[in-house]
């Protein structure tokens, strides 16, 4: 029977393999998840079959409580709302580990078991809370913005000793419990300092990383209680959410440090004054430069997101493109809260994937565009990161819409954004204002284009 | 031996995790992203085997805990990325 188990968690590990090469494209994204969810079916049964199992009414309980709340929560959550979804996901998962790492204590264990043990505690812990606090600030329950205070980096330290140390003294002393707890506490303590210091734009790197820390924290648990599946299933996990981690850091031009520690965005920033003026433009102007133009880029931001236009913007594509004009989305990617924020949004409004072009897809061709129209992005699309070699985000590959012949830039107000920089994009020769809420202004401009 | 053997899996399984993943369109990163996280709830698989000793002690009730999570994380994680993926379409389909 155990050598069925093992031969089945084989089988279950060749179908998460082959379900994420299936994700990485479009038209077998679907068929991939569900290969891998097959993949999970096949794990779990096999796991029930294990002899060491004598009663099975607490294994149901629990099945059944957290596939309920699963459902409902798959099933109701809005699509803007789906970056803190994944997140609190990956917090159950954290936490998950932890649990399974503490349960696997009872015995005695090996020294590399136990330093195991403390590895599944650790980073489940850090994940569950992280994941926690990451969950708040993307649904906006507690402030978005990075906190610092003074001698962050004192008590950081301070926690960083003090899990290290009381994780040797329950390696060398597993009987005594109170190690143990200490490294619980401390871990869940440190997740919770390890994401209050980043803020709101830099989301997108901590949520793949947390992503990536679910993962070891699965394989950690894996060694904790021997099972193959856990660290081969986990490390793929573990490399997935590295491989974001590095696409989102390489998109903003900064080191992992750097967005982790630096409590980036939080500070006024100081940046040379920008010459020209600001124009706005009414949506009646606005139409009339859109019916002349031929082609058209829009680049979504997460303003896009907060204000839910995404089915105005669709239906402001359809009307473009029935007045002849070529429609592209150009998606910075780290415009959102979370990797492909954006493109989730416009799928779920219909906009065929094909049109949305990734930043280096669209540069190219920003010369020949007519007009680009913003809606809600600030730094992904700021011309400074190209030009102003002062600014904090000088290097950062960026969106060229200055370089369309004209550029709409739809925004609620003049306040600079996440990074606190003034945007110089604003007083160009060839950009127009078209302040208001984006879904408004853009449901104005669909409008304009009925009558 | 069974360290090593263990370790040896743990370094496979994460270059073959960096060789898949490495060239996945920035379209699908949520998915993604989704996805893998509905697959690190494999804890579950751990979980169980703790949950169903018979012995009513601490580790039984953290086996029954991490059972109930994990199965949100899996269940939650593979529903949630299906609604996303069947949004994606391609032009005229």
């Amino acid at each position: 029977m155990d050598n069925l188990i093992q031969f089945a968690y084989v089988v279950s590990a060749a179908l998460f393999i082959l379900g994420l090469k299936k994700l990485g494209s479009p038209a077998t994204a679907r068929r991939g998840n569900m290969i891998s969810a097959i993949g999970m079916l096949v794990a779990v049964v096999a796991a029930l079959l294990d002899q060491g199992i004598v009663e099975y009414q607490w294994i149901v309980a629990g099945i059944l409580v957290g596939g309920a709340v699963g459902v409902a929560a798959a099933r109701l959550v809005k699509m803007t709302s789906m970056p803190e979804m994944v997140a609190l996901f990956n917090g159950f998962g954290g936490m998950a580990s932890l649990l399974v790492g503490w349960a696997a204590l009872s015995g005695g264990a090996s020294t590399f078991t136990l330093v195991t043990i403390v590895l599944s505690i650790l980073i489940g812990g850090m994940t569950f809370t992280g994941s926690l606090i990451a969950y708040g600030k993307l649904s906006e329950t507690i402030g978005s913005g990075a906190v610092l205070f003074p001698g962050q980096q004192v008590v950081n330290s301070l926690i960083v000793a003090g899990i290290v140390g009381s994780a040797v003294m329950f390696c060398i002393e597993p009987s005594n419990h109170l190690w143990l707890y200490i490294v619980v506490a401390l871990s869940l303590w440190f997740g919770i300092m390890a994401v209050i210091p980043i803020g709101g734009a830099d989301m997108p790197v901590v949520i793949s990383l947390l992503n990536s820390y679910s993962g070891l924290a699965a394989c950690a648990a894996g060694f904790a209680v021997n099972n193959n599946i856990l660290i081969v299933a986990g490390s793929l996990v573990g490399a997935s959410g590295i491989i974001l981690t590095q696409i989102m850091c390489k998109a903003m031009n900064r080191s992992l440090s750097n967005v982790l520690f630096s409590g980036f965005g939080s500070g006024k920033v100081e940046t040379a004054k920008v010459e020209g003026e600001i124009k706005p433009i009414s949506a009646e102007d606005a139409f009339y430069v859109l019916e002349a133009a031929s082609s058209v880029a829009i680049v979504p931001g997460y303003g896009m997101a907060v204000a839910q236009a995404q089915h105005v913007v669709k239906e402001l594509m359809e009307e473009l493109e029935k007045n002849g004009a070529e429609v592209n989305f150009g998606i910075h990617p780290v415009a959102g809260r979370m990797p492909g924020h954006m493109n989730v949004l416009l799928a779920e409004a219909d906009v065929p994937y094909d049109q949305l072009l990734e930043m280096d897809d669209i540069n190219p061709r920003m010369e020949t565009i007519d007009v680009c129209i913003v809606i809600g992005a600030n730094d992904v699309v700021n011309p400074a990161a190209r030009e102003v070699e002062s600014s904090p985000i000088y290097g950062m590959p960026v969106i060229n819409v200055d370089k369309a012949r004209t550029v709409f830039v739809l925004k609620r107000s003049m306040a600079s954004g996440f990074a606190g920089i003034e945007n110089p994009l604003f007083y160009k020769d060839n950009t127009r204002m078209l302040f208001g809420d984006a879904k408004e202004s853009i449901s104005g401009l669909v409008r304009e284009f009925g009558d | 031996m069974i360290a090593a053997f263990l370790t040896f899996i743990l370094m496979l399984s994460i270059f073959l995790g960096f060789e898949l993943i490495n060239k996945v369109p920035a379209t699908l990163h949520t998915p993604l992203m989704s996805g893998a996280n509905a697959i690190s709830g494999i804890t579950l698989v751990g979980a169980v085997s703790l949950a169903g000793t018979g012995q009513q002690d601490l580790a039984n009730w953290l086996g029954a805990g991490a059972v109930a999570l994990a199965t949100i994380n899996v269940v939650g994680g593979y529903l949630v990325t299906d609604r996303m993926l069947a949004m994606f379409k391609k032009k005229g389909s």
